[in-house]
């Protein structure tokens, strides 16, 4: 038998049938839609800013809700997937992919019914991003926590 | 400039985030979980205000800013409330985005239908 086909030669040789990725491709069009995404953001933190004499600080929350409005419309007409099919990574990163996860989840299982269906799954993908994100933070948030106390910061 | 550097820096990000889906062979959820830790990391050497202050919504809409913001709520309040504010402050700064992902994302599966 061709050597190619011996166990130890698997992962090599399945490489090799992996459909090739337009690799420049798919990370140009990330930057322009992830890009673009963060400039709607942009405008919406100056537009707060401006109109409702807000801190950048201040500013951020409504312009992180906004942005999780037009995601979760968007998704629910269906454009946002179809803009996530090209973009990949584009749509996926920014804050608006955390909100097309979850409006998504709660479409997908809303046959399931209200309270099981919606409310049971809606953070079936999302989760993950909370599960990670208050573990990594409670973690790091000890260590600097004891380090501050013992330099006494 | 700052609707330049808010474009380049979070188009930049988003591209790493292709790189680890089609090279590392990550999916969606993956990348995502790895990059709200990359954030919280980050933010514990207190590196990502740099990066705030330099990009603006470059840095603070893609989701490692999530990450920055749950330890950065957790060591406001840790300051005033010692020990336990670690846990009191968790989702101080994050809490607006929560909620309106759930209000939103619930609204919108009452009144649309799935689509596909």
């Amino acid at each position: 038998m061709d050597s190619k086909f011996k166990k130890e030669n698997y992962n090599k040789t399945a490489k090799s049938y992996y459909p090739k990725v337009p690799l420049f491709r798919n990370c140009l069009k990330a930057f322009l839609v992830g890009g673009f995404i963060c400039l709607i953001g942009e405008l919406l933190t100056k537009f707060y800013m401006q109109v409702f004499d807000m801190s950048q600080q201040e500013a951020g929350t409504p312009t992180v809700t906004t942005l999780i409005l037009l995601s979760a419309l968007l998704t629910g007409i269906g454009v946002y997937d179809r803009i996530a099919q090209f973009a990949g990574a584009g749509t996926a990163v920014p804050v608006t992919g955390f909100a097309n996860s979850i409006t998504s989840a709660a479409l997908e299982f809303k046959s399931e019914g209200y309270v099981l269906g919606i409310g049971g799954n809606m953070f079936k993908l999302a989760g993950s991003v909370i599960v990670f994100g208050v573990t990594s933070a409670y973690i790091v948030g000890i260590i600097r926590y004891v380090f501050n106390q013992l330099v006494g910061g | 400039m700052d609707f330049f550097w808010a474009f380049v820096i979070g188009g930049l990000i988003c591209v790493v985030g292709q790189l680890l889906l089609d090279v590392a062979k990550m999916d969606a959820g993956h990348v995502m979980s790895t990059f709200v830790v990359a954030g919280c990391v980050l933010d514990g050497f207190d590196l990502y205000d740099n990066l705030i202050s330099f990009a603006g919504a470059g840095a603070t809409v893609p989701i490692t800013s999530f990450g920055h913001s749950l330890l950065h709520g957790a060591m406001e309040q840790a300051d005033k409330h010692g020990f336990w504010g670690i846990a009191l402050g968790m989702f101080q700064l994050t809490s607006a985005g929560i909620a309106a992902a759930i209000l939103f994302g619930f609204l919108v599966a009452v009144f649309f239908k799935p689509k596909g």
